[in-house]
């Protein structure tokens, strides 16, 4: 399974994982409470990019409306532990069966329709919005004043209902992002992912060459907006608190994407690194920024970032960086 | 409902939709040319919108007089963007221009953060409260001030794309982009005029919207969205049904805060943008591709 996962990577690439995987490992013991709020956070935003990197990066759709997922992955798991006390454990399963269906809703549309490119994405942000709206209406989880997840003692750690301490939310953020590593990979080695690229790159082709494009790009939304609500389950217990106006609004849509495109679009490590570029740079702002109470400063900066990178390095940072260190495959070795 | 009660609101809805529609002339105009999305749209109106409070604040200028300056502004500001910034992009994949003009629209509301603050702010009007009646409508003399001048901008924006050289080559690159190219028209210049012709447009909407409505930062996502909605329904790139489209929506909300909560009324133009690009996502008016 190790070695499947690893696959074609060279000598050079393991040895950087591994040391990786190892200062993540060991994070929780080194930094300070502070530094591990920021962690989990790079985390959580890392997998929320992994997640919206399956549409966009592997099958080339566009979606500006990924709050949605988080937003119904978070509602449908809290609202249920609140009013029911069921388990966040059992609580994500309708969760990620409710965004899927919705990311099937909107594929099918989509796709049957053939609305593509822009107004695709103009499809995704109307029903964000629209389901936005409806949550600030549905008073049976709080409207527009929200829904809290009680806090208990946070002493015991308990994956079940997800109460405990800050390490266990970092390594379950931690185990996520891993997990989606792990499952984009296999992914893009197979054959579903072959017939993402091919269709990526040329529609056409790919659907002259007899892939079924219908069918493999609803996978892709429906798999990428399970994969979200995930990371809304997650944000629920983790924040113990959603609001409508907040966790289905489309800066949040905004946000989760810039990581893949500043750390690369379509690659693996891509939204791993950018947000934990843009994660702390943001935390740094604020810090610096705080006796002057500039607010605006962390999005102006974060605009930036992306303006540089579409002008200058449309590839993203990854490739870049894989290129200087050697960590990309080296050219012509045949795999 | 007493008929003559819908009929106003109907009515007030029609002149708040012509200054709807006069943004999106704006969004529509730099699709139909450029095929660049403008992201930042919501960004530039509410940039107008500030353009004009300032205008007033320190100059006593009304706002229908800040026009002419903050359209100026706004031309000037859209020229370069199209030209310093955007132009670079033009063979970048789709998503890659709609990424950057999110970007921008980021770091533009960021501005406008950094330098008015989040606070919801308005030009306080002696004529605010005075009304106009036509027979049964009983009007705000603003709105009917805000659809005149509206209809006004607009009308100019067609005459100049119909009759003016500049507008007939605009036009030329929007028809046929290798032709427009090969007669000699400077393709790049035209691109940053027409961004810089459409922020005009989007900045006199600012203006006169702002007689109607307070300025804050966050009002931008709101009309971008909106512009995408009015601009959709009456087809990307096609200028009267962007005016048409404006109306529509602004009838069709203007009703349905009569009929539903007021906050519902958005929903309904989202509901009206899937139906639109379900249906028929070349717009009402717009041209099949």
């Amino acid at each position: 399974m190790i070695g499947r996962l690893l696959g074609e990577a060279g000598t050079r690439a393991r040895i950087a994982l591994g040391l990786a995987a190892l200062v993540l490992l060991a994070a929780p013991a080194m930094v300070d409470d502070y530094l591990l709020t920021v962690l989990t956070q790079s985390l959580f935003f890392a997998y929320l990019g992994q997640s919206w990197n399956v549409m966009m990066g592997f099958a080339g759709l566009l979606s500006l409306g990924h709050a949605m997922f988080v937003g119904l992955g978070a509602y449908v798991a809290g609202a249920l532990f609140v009013h029911f006390g069921l388990p966040p454990v059992i609580g994500l399963f309708p969760a990620m069966a409710l965004a899927a269906l919705v990311g099937a809703a909107i594929g099918f549309l989509g796709f049957r329709f053939s609305i593509q490119g822009v107004y695709f994405a103009l499809l995704t942000i109307a029903f964000a919005e629209f389901i936005r709206i409806l949550f600030d209406h549905f008073t049976w989880v709080g409207g527009s004043s929200g829904l809290f997840i009680p806090v208990d003692n946070r002493t015991v750690n308990d994956l079940v209902h997800l109460r405990g301490t800050p390490e266990m939310f970092y390594y379950l953020a931690l185990g996520l992002s891993v997990a989606a590593l792990a499952l984009s990979r296999l992914l893009l080695a197979g054959r579903l992912g072959h017939r993402w690229l091919a269709i990526r790159e040329d529609q056409e082709a790919a659907q002259a060459l007899g892939i079924d494009v219908f069918r493999a790009k609803m996978a892709a939304v429906v798999l990428s907006a399970a994969m979200t609500s995930l990371g809304g389950v997650f944000y629920a217990f983790y924040f113990n608190n959603m609001f409508p106006e907040q966790i289905f609004n489309i800066n949040l849509s905004i946000e989760l994407l810039l990581g893949p495109i500043i750390g690369g679009l379509g690659t693996l490590i891509g939204p791993i690194l950018g947000a934990f570029v843009l994660t702390p740079l943001s935390e740094l702002l604020s810090a610096l920024t705080e006796r002057h109470a500039l607010i605006g400063i962390k999005h102006f900066v974060y605009g930036l970032c992306v303006v540089l990178i579409v002008v200058f390095l449309p590839g993203g940072l990854w490739p870049w960086i894989a290129r200087r260190l050697g960590l990309d495959r080296p050219p012509g070795d045949g795999t | 409902m007493p008929l003559d009660a819908i009929a106003n609101i109907a009515t007030a809805g029609l002149l708040t939709g012509l200054v709807y529609g006069l943004s999106a002339l704006g969004l529509s105009a730099i699709f139909g040319v450029t095929r660049i999305v403008n992201f930042a749209h919501g960004e530039l109106m509410v940039i107008g919108m500030y353009g004009a409070l300032l205008l007033f604040q320190h100059f006593g200028l009304a706002p229908l007089w800040a026009i002419p300056i903050v359209g100026a502004a706004l031309f000037a500001i859209g020229y370069a963007l199209q030209a310093g910034l955007v132009n670079r992009l033009l063979h970048a994949p789709e998503h890659m221009q709609f990424l950057l003009m999110a970007a921008l629209a980021i770091m533009l509301v960021a501005l406008c953060l950094m330098a008015f603050g989040p606070n919801a702010q308005n030009v306080t009007l002696e004529s605010a409260y005075d009304s106009v009646e036509i027979g049964v409508l009983i009007l705000d003399a603003h709105r009917v001030y805000a659809g005149i001048a509206a209809i006004a901008v607009a009308g100019l924006l067609f005459v100049f794309f119909r009759y003016h050289p500049l507008g007939k080559a605009i036009r030329a690159c929007a028809d046929n982009l290798t032709g427009a190219a090969v007669v000699g028209l400077n393709v790049k210049r035209l691109f940053a005029l027409t961004f810089g012709i459409g922020s005009a447009c989007i900045g006199a909407a600012g203006c006169i919207i702002l007689m109607l409505v307070d300025v804050h930062p966050y009002l931008a996502n709101t009309y971008t969205l909106l512009a995408f909605v009015v601009v959709i329904i009456g087809g990307m790139g096609s200028l009267s049904g962007a005016l048409l489209g404006g109306l529509l929506v602004g009838v069709s909300e203007a009703l349905a805060g009569l009929l539903l909560q007021p906050s519902l009324k958005s929903m309904f133009s989202f509901g009206l943008l899937i139906l639109v690009l379900i249906l028929r996502p070349e717009g009402l008016l717009g041209r099949r591709s």
